[in-house]
């Protein structure tokens, strides 16, 4: 049963109908009114800049706040295969319920329907704006565009730009930002922080933020507060994730009573440049797209001395193919992590570290060289010929991945495979949202990657871009409606009202209290420590000893945090260090949290694997019967959190065992 | 801490915009050649703050090449000796044992310092607020391949649109000039088909944003293409000052 605390407010009718209907029916903003309700944006990556230009646009005045020197910065601009639209460009059997239903199935089943088959609807429109704006995608000779293959799916349903997708579509929200910026109708605050939402009568009214630069706190009203400020990956230290990223603005909603859902979905990806050393500050992802022409694999023998080129083809192991023939080396991320780790933990991995797999383009070069001859009609081309053909069709692909590649591991992955390994990327898990993105507290939103929205216990290559897209271009300037058509006769609430001056003091008070410390030890060395038990512990395999053990450390760690951490210089000035331990201090909260949600979910399923609940084949076990619902944790104070659940309906899809097979 | 790298760093220290600055000697020790630039320097401020010392701001965040906030001014180059990479792509195997490094900011009027190697280029995003978009507002768009573009052009605007807005051309110009970062924008735009309407009138509004943030002027002496991190090439100021000739003869 669905608490009675949470409500999903998923329109009636049939799922083709829904979002039609409640864009027809939701309650409108007449423009005048608009004029005069403010919006406050936290964050400016794809679902920030996309929802604020679109919300200018319409008339409402915006802030966007910012922690990097400028929005352009934001991490979506990392994103690098690209963006999912359900176009049937390729006429290769696309459609809107098919993206639904790869969405849904690739989720392993813990996605809401409703919100997804939306997403999938409006996934051709993103594609049509962004090329407005000029977004320079990858295109055929004929001038039309070109889309290349993700996990996950059996059609040609991506868009790209090279290997900088994100960046392109990034770019173009940003320039739309920007024009509402020089138009005035947005207000951009970059080098800010947001420290704490501010509820006045349960009603989301504003924020407290830092300048980074001053050290400065300023009080925010806003009639409604969108976060759209990224997932929470580097909770694990190591990660994707750009340095900043961090999970404090969606914190803090939490402890203002915004309930966390799936807080322990957390994506790990497959395709990663393995660690080096204990020096590393970060992990970087070769794309998803590179599993289109690369092969993985290991050899077929433990420990082979041989370098790659000289193992023959009968003594290497295709394990992706050879377990998953229908998808292959284009399984999901969860499964293809899952199989590194197999072939690792087993002793087959390669490089000095042995954990890692080899990622290998010499067939597919090779393949491109012959039919590049063939175009240029060369007969009988010698082999250096065809590789030479096929190095050039390679680079003119995948050319910034491979260069990226050769600058961090020195070695040239044109002449050797690549060398990967599974790291965390993505978190599904995020601040729980109703189909109008509300958060449990009304007027506070989440959009992007920082709410749970869409991709259950796994997301789909090529979905984020689309997801955080779709919420700020296509879904919350309807939504948003709904909740501000209420709102057209609250006036702008003056900061000096005692709840934006009781917030302010609560953050002023927690920054002292971290500067006051004055202990021994980095904020660096809490945080690897914390990445550290999450990896063992709550990371690609999960059990309840572990798990267990786990929140008893954090404990410690956090404890441990608050006696002995030191921040040097003061906290009115620029202070990085100060930056970090505010979010760090927040990453020891949220990792118990990840930690008790993975132990409560005893099954196994997408990204949440439990090692109790495998099939014998070592696949995922789903328990539908007791778990096809969404985990939203209330925040009660210290270490206290309570389960609510909001059951998950499959009316148009049959749930069934996932198989890649 | 796996390596074996001895090296001398000479840092720019400045305690915020309005205080002078100078430059300070530091001794990293057993560095390991595949660590990248930046993470020489965590390990640096990591010895700082167990100290007692203010560790160095820097601008940092993706970490991948990608986001443009990483600034050095490295032994007089911006991103170091490298040709390509960004200041967080750089590694330590390209410097030798024993090896003195200065690291500075970025220098330019129009980049105020905010403290150490951090640096304000806000006036960037002041000139993509200024015109570097196509006036298109969310909705108004019709099917993506109604509008088919050559390849050739689609590549070349990839190319301009590969800019990661990191200001290391401004940075390598004597003259502290924007050209190549906003000519980058302006050709991207030129090229395609839906920067046609608003064409002449960006190029114009762009280039008088770009004067009016005090950057310098172009000599076509080409230090900003060899130093920028992603290739943007030359022919992009060429592109944009005829685009600008025409807009003020007012003919096409």
């Amino acid at each position: 049963m669905t608490s009675s605390k949470i409500d999903a407010k998923i329109p009636g009718g049939s799922l083709e109908d829904k979002w039609t209907t409640y864009r027809s029916t939701v309650h409108l903003v007449n423009p005048s009114n608009k004029r005069n309700l403010e919006v406050i944006v936290v964050g400016s990556g794809l679902a920030g800049a996309s929802a604020a230009s679109s919300l200018a646009e319409l008339g409402y005045k915006v802030k966007v706040f910012c922690f990097q020197d400028s929005p352009r910065r934001a991490h979506s601009i990392a994103a690098q295969g690209g963006i999912n639209a359900a176009k049937n460009y390729q006429n290769d059997g696309d459609s809107t319920y098919r993206l639904f239903y790869d969405t849904i199935k690739g989720g392993d089943y813990r996605a809401r329907e409703a919100n997804v088959y939306r997403l999938a609807e409006v996934s051709g429109n993103i594609i049509d704006q962004c090329v407005a704006q000029g977004v320079p995608f990858a295109r055929e000779y004929g001038g039309l565009l070109s889309n290349r293959s993700f996990g996950g799916t059996q059609v040609q349903r991506t868009f790209y730009a090279a290997g900088q997708t994100g960046q392109q579509l990034l770019l173009g929200a940003y320039s739309s930002l920007q024009r509402q910026v020089g138009m005035g109708t947005v207000k951009m605050y970059t080098r800010h922080e947001m420290l704490d939402v501010v509820t006045i009568d349960g009603k989301c009214r504003g924020i407290i933020a830092r300048d980074l630069v001053t050290g400065k706190l300023e009080r925010h009203f806003g009639h409604a507060v969108l976060l759209c400020s990224g997932g929470y990956g580097n909770v694990f230290y190591l990660s994707t994730n750009a340095m900043g990223s961090n999970v404090t603005a969606a914190w803090k909603a939490h402890k203002k009573g915004a309930f966390f859902g799936n807080p322990c979905f957390t994506q790990i990806h497959p395709t990663c440049i393995p660690v080096s050393g204990d020096h590393q500050s970060k992990l970087t992802l070769m794309s998803e797209s590179l599993r289109n022409d690369g092969r993985i694999w290991v050899p077929k023998k433990k420990d082979d001395p041989r370098k790659p080129a000289d193992i023959p083809e009968d003594e290497r192991d295709y394990y992706l193919e050879r377990r998953y023939p229908a998808f292959g080396n284009l399984v999901p991320r969860d499964v293809a992590s899952r199989a590194a780790k197999e072939r690792c933990d087993a002793g087959y991995g390669v490089g000095t570290s042995k954990m890692a797999v080899y990622l290998d383009f010499a067939f597919n070069t090779k393949r491109y060289g012959q039919v590049e001859a063939n175009k240029r009609n060369l007969h009988n081309p010698s082999e250096e010929e065809i590789i030479r053909l096929g190095k050039e069709v390679v680079k003119e692909k995948y050319g910034n991945l491979f260069d990226m590649y050769e600058q961090i591991t020195g070695e040239n992955p044109y002449e050797m495979p690549m060398r990967i390994y599974p790291a965390v990327h993505y978190t599904m898990g995020g601040l729980w949202v109703n189909y109008n993105l509300m958060t449990t507290v009304p007027g506070l939103y989440a959009l992007g990657e920082a709410n749970f929205s869409d991709h259950g216990a796994n997301r789909l290559g090529a979905s984020a871009l689309m997801q955080g897209l779709a919420d700020g271009y296509f879904v919350i300037p309807y939504t948003i409606g709904d909740y501000l058509s209420e709102e057209i006769r609250t006036k702008a609430i003056p900061t000096d009202h005692e709840a934006f001056v009781e917030a302010e003091a609560r953050v002023q008070e927690s920054i002292d209290k971290l500067m006051n410390i004055r202990g021994t030890k980095s904020v660096d060395h809490f945080h690897k420590k914390l990445g550290k038990i999450m990896w063992d512990k709550c990371g690609m395999a999960r059990n309840v000893e572990g798990l267990k053990s786990a929140i008893e450390e954090i404990r410690e760690l956090r404890a441990e945090f608050w006696k002995d951490v030191r921040i040097p210089g003061t906290a009115n000035e620029f202070n990085p260090e100060l930056e970090k331990a505010g979010r760090v201090a927040d990453f020891l909260e949220l990792g118990e949290l990840m930690c008790k949600d993975a132990l409560e979910r005893n099954e196994s399923c997408g990204g949440h694997f439990r090692e109790e609940y495998q099939t014998e084949e070592g696949e995922a076990l789903r328990d539908d019967e007791n778990y096809a619902y969404v985990a939203a944790w209330e925040y009660m104070g210290d270490s206290k959190y309570e389960l609510h659940k909001e059951d998950l309906k499959f009316e148009n899809i049959k749930i069934a065992q996932r198989s890649y097979k | 801490m796996s390596g074996n790298m001895n090296l001398t760093l000479k840092v720019w220290r400045q305690k915020n915009k309005d205080s002078k600055g100078l430059l300070e000697t530091y001794n990293v020790k057993n560095i390991s050649p595949d660590m990248s630039f930046l993470e020489m320097f965590d390990v640096l401020n990591e010895e700082l703050i167990t100290k007692g010392e203010e560790p160095i701001a820097f601008d940092h965040d993706c970490r991948e090449g990608i986001c443009g906030m990483c600034s050095m001014y490295i032994n007089g180059r911006p991103h170091g000796p490298k040709r390509g990479v960004t200041t967080c792509q750089l590694h330590m195997r390209s410097f030798k044992d024993g090896d003195t490094i200065v690291v500075e900011p970025w220098r330019a009027t129009a980049f105020p310092v905010i403290k150490d190697l951090s640096v304000d280029r806000s006036a960037f995003d002041r000139i993509i607020a200024s015109g570097g978009f196509v006036s298109v507002n969310t909705g108004n768009a019709r099917d993506a391949n109604n509008i088919p573009i050559p390849k050739d052009d689609a590549d070349t605007a990839f190319d301009a649109a590969a800019c990661i807005g990191c200001g290391a051309c401004v940075a390598a110009c004597k003259n502290a000039s924007a050209m190549l970062f906003v000519s980058a924008k302006v050709s991207q735009l030129a090229l395609l088909p839906q920067g046609q309407p608003e064409r002449y009138m960006r190029v114009q509004s762009m280039v008088g944003q770009m004067d009016e943030e005090g950057f310098g002027n172009c000599t076509n002496t080409g230090a900003c293409e060899a130093e920028c991190p992603k290739g943007i090439s030359l022919s992009n100021i060429a592109r944009m000052n005829r685009d600008y000739i025409a807009a003020g003869l007012g003919s096409e």
